[in-house]
């Protein structure tokens, strides 16, 4: 009981300090206080890339299996939560007339990412289910030809724009927004992962075969891990479109998905604080070398290769950000073990 | 029936060139059990080696000994490539897990791809024709003299793999090789020199695949590898990955699948088509068609 109170408390604080944030960034609550427009963009979609990281370490870092098709999950979240509020828009908000402006809006960016996490989560079943019974690396494969096959195929769809891309969505996601998916996605991540499902998913990643010997059915955490996982990316992908207004099939592409691997490598795979900083890390290094643009992905590429022969486990490694600056100087800390 | 024999020959021209891509997949995830994604990539080099020698002979006219001279060419060139990317790259993360591995392959392939982009330009080149061009009609099937080529020397090379892998010393501790490395290295097979020789091997054959689709579809651009690549790996895993044989078969299967989809049915499931096959694999067959069900051991 105890514990659920203070949880509550945190859970309140947090979102109030969030509400005080964005309405300090954007200007309403000191008078010629805000936050530059491209800086907050730049945090914004940071927040996203967190959401992203955050969910794709829970498969990849976790469970150890390998999806290289996020941003596929990715483009189902944003098309279809963005399909929910152009469509369907107008008679939610007529349904809804009861609550106040702010909140018919809230409610109405709630309802379309739940639609499009449902999809996401939906799709990651339909791809998990086949991959996910092989051991290996089939998963890579059927990941990154699903996440070509859903972006022609939502090029294709003439309702949500095909080739022009799908403009005119509104802008419901903000600063605020989106800080709370992200942290909700890390809540969820950490809950899950130090459950004992999660215990399960890390006994898998550690060696499926003793897992599997120590009745772990092996094939239904997966699924569920990667199912979780395309849901939360589908989310990210909702906030991504609500929040620039405009969605292309582009912003979907392969480089994305091996953008959020970059993240979370760099970071620590199987770390959660690690694709966290991953995330930021990542796109300051991105918008601090724009006019290098074109040498960008042979650098990151470059880096992915070093990290990899240097340190495999990335900065943090398995560890939390607390751990690896707390423990390291009391006692030495076991070297993490590999990830297999 | 001439429409459908004749989509069957642009079906195997097409498959040949996905099969020669699929035997570097399989003999690498033979002895090393690693998708090398950078394999397609490899392939776009060759084409590009392809692309820059036969400018250098441009001038004189198209002929045989051209044709021949550009193809060992790339294929030289591509060896040593495949060489240098096994020794920088894979080698030293070759005692670390498999995701460590899969991790740098995708480094390497983007690597390629960009580096690719910045050395080679990105936007497409087209392939001078090296050999003198005819057309054949037999039975109502047109053959282009292209198709002839690539066709014969694909099953050329793939029988002079198959004579090497089978007959050779070389060859031969390849197969112990991918039976059981460790096994292998005790019976005294020096590992190293023999992955590196199936990185070279495979990666000739990429080559060979790049001139070739050259000569066929004259475009090529930096980024070719990857969809090519991606058909030849499902290719690869259709035919039972690990199996050379399969990889052939794999090949021309999914070649002529694809242009039987584009002639039957619709262009834009062109490239869907492979990918659906790959999931009715995986459901159906995850060992292939010529594959053996392996139980995995502690």
């Amino acid at each position: 009981m105890k514990s659920g109170l203070r949880t509550g408390l945190v859970a309140a604080g947090t979102v109030a300090l969030l509400l005080v944030l964005n309405s300090l960034f954007t200007g309403s609550l000191v008078s010629g206080v805000a936050m530059p427009p491209y800086i907050l963009q730049v945090i914004c979609l940071a927040g996203i890339n967190i959401i992203l990281a955050v969910s794709l370490n829970l498969i990849n870092g976790f469970t150890g299996q390998f999806s290289i098709g996020h941003a596929g999950f990715m483009a189902i979240g944003a098309y279809a939560s963005a399909y929910v509020t152009v469509a369907w828009g107008d008679r939610f908000r007529g349904a809804t007339s009861f609550l106040p402006e702010f909140a018919r809006d809230g409610a109405l960016l709630l309802f379309s990412l739940a639609v499009g996490a449902l999809l996401a989560a939906i799709a990651g079943f339909f791809v998990g289910v086949p991959s996910l019974r092989l051991r290996g690396d089939y998963l890579a494969i059927v990941t990154l030809g699903f996440g070509e096959i859903i972006r022609v195929f939502i090029l294709n769809i003439d309702a949500v724009g095909g080739a022009r891309g799908y403009s005119g969505i509104p802008k419901l996601a903000n600063f605020f927004w989106i800080y709370l998916f992200a942290a909700i996605t890390v809540v969820v991540v950490s809950r899950t992962v130090k459950s004992s499902f999660g215990r399960t998913l890390i006994a898998i990643r550690e060696d499926e075969i003793a897992a599997e010997a120590m009745g772990v059915d092996t094939t239904r955490s997966k699924v569920i891990s990667f199912v979780l996982s395309s849901a939360l990316a589908g989310i990210g992908g909702g906030l991504f479109g609500h929040y620039l207004m405009y969605l292309h099939t582009n912003s979907f592409t392969f480089i994305k998905s091996i953008e959020i691997i970059i993240m979370i490598v760099i970071g620590g795979l199987g770390s959660i604080t690690g694709s966290v900083l991953g995330a930021m890390l990542f796109i300051a290094l991105t918008e601090g070398l724009r006019e290098f643009s074109q040498y960008r992905m042979v650098l990151f590429s470059l880096l992915l290769i070093i990290i990899m022969i240097v340190r495999p486990q990335g900065i943090l490694g398995h560890l939390e950000f607390r751990q690896f600056f707390g423990r390291r100087r009391r006692l030495d800390a076991p070297t993490p073990p590999a990830i297999t | 029936m001439t429409t459908f024999l004749q989509q069957l020959v642009n079906g195997l021209s097409l498959g040949s060139i996905y099969a020669l891509i699929a035997l570097g997949y399989t003999m690498v995830y033979g002895v090393l059990r690693l998708i090398n994604f950078a394999h397609g990539d490899v392939y776009m080099v060759g084409a590009y080696v392809g692309y820059y020698l036969s400018r250098k002979l441009q001038g004189k006219e198209p002929s045989l000994p051209n044709a021949i001279l550009v193809m060992m060419g790339a294929m030289a060139a591509c060896a040593i490539f495949g060489l240098i990317i096994e020794r920088l790259a894979y080698r030293p993360v070759r005692k670390a897990s498999r995701l460590t591995l899969l991790i740098t392959a995708i480094g390497v392939s983007l690597f390629i791809e960009n580096a690719a982009q910045l050395v080679f330009g990105a936007d497409p080149k087209f392939f001078p024709s090296l050999a003198p061009r005819a057309d054949f009609i037999v039975a109502g099937v047109r053959l282009t003299s292209e198709q002839i080529t690539v066709i014969a020397v694909s099953f050329l090379l793939m029988i002079l793999l198959r004579f090497f892998i089978q007959k050779t010393r070389t060859g031969k501790a390849m197969r112990a090789v991918s039976f059981n490395l460790d096994a292998a290295k005790l019976m005294g097979i020096s590992t190293d020199r023999i992955i590196a020789t199936t990185f070279a091997v495979g990666s000739a054959l990429a080559a060979a695949a790049g001139v070739l689709i050259g000569m066929q579809i004259p475009k090529i651009d930096p980024l070719m590898g990857i969809l090519y690549g991606l058909k030849a790996f499902v290719a690869a895993v259709l035919g039972g990955i690990g199996n050379v044989p399969g990889a052939v078969l794999g090949g021309l299967l999914i070649g002529t699948s694809e242009v039987m989809v584009v002639g039957y049915l619709s262009s834009t499931y062109r490239d869907a088509i492979a990918f659906g096959i790959l999931i009715l694999v995986l459901i159906l067959r995850p060992q292939g068609i010529l594959g053996r069900v392996t139980k995995e051991k502690v």
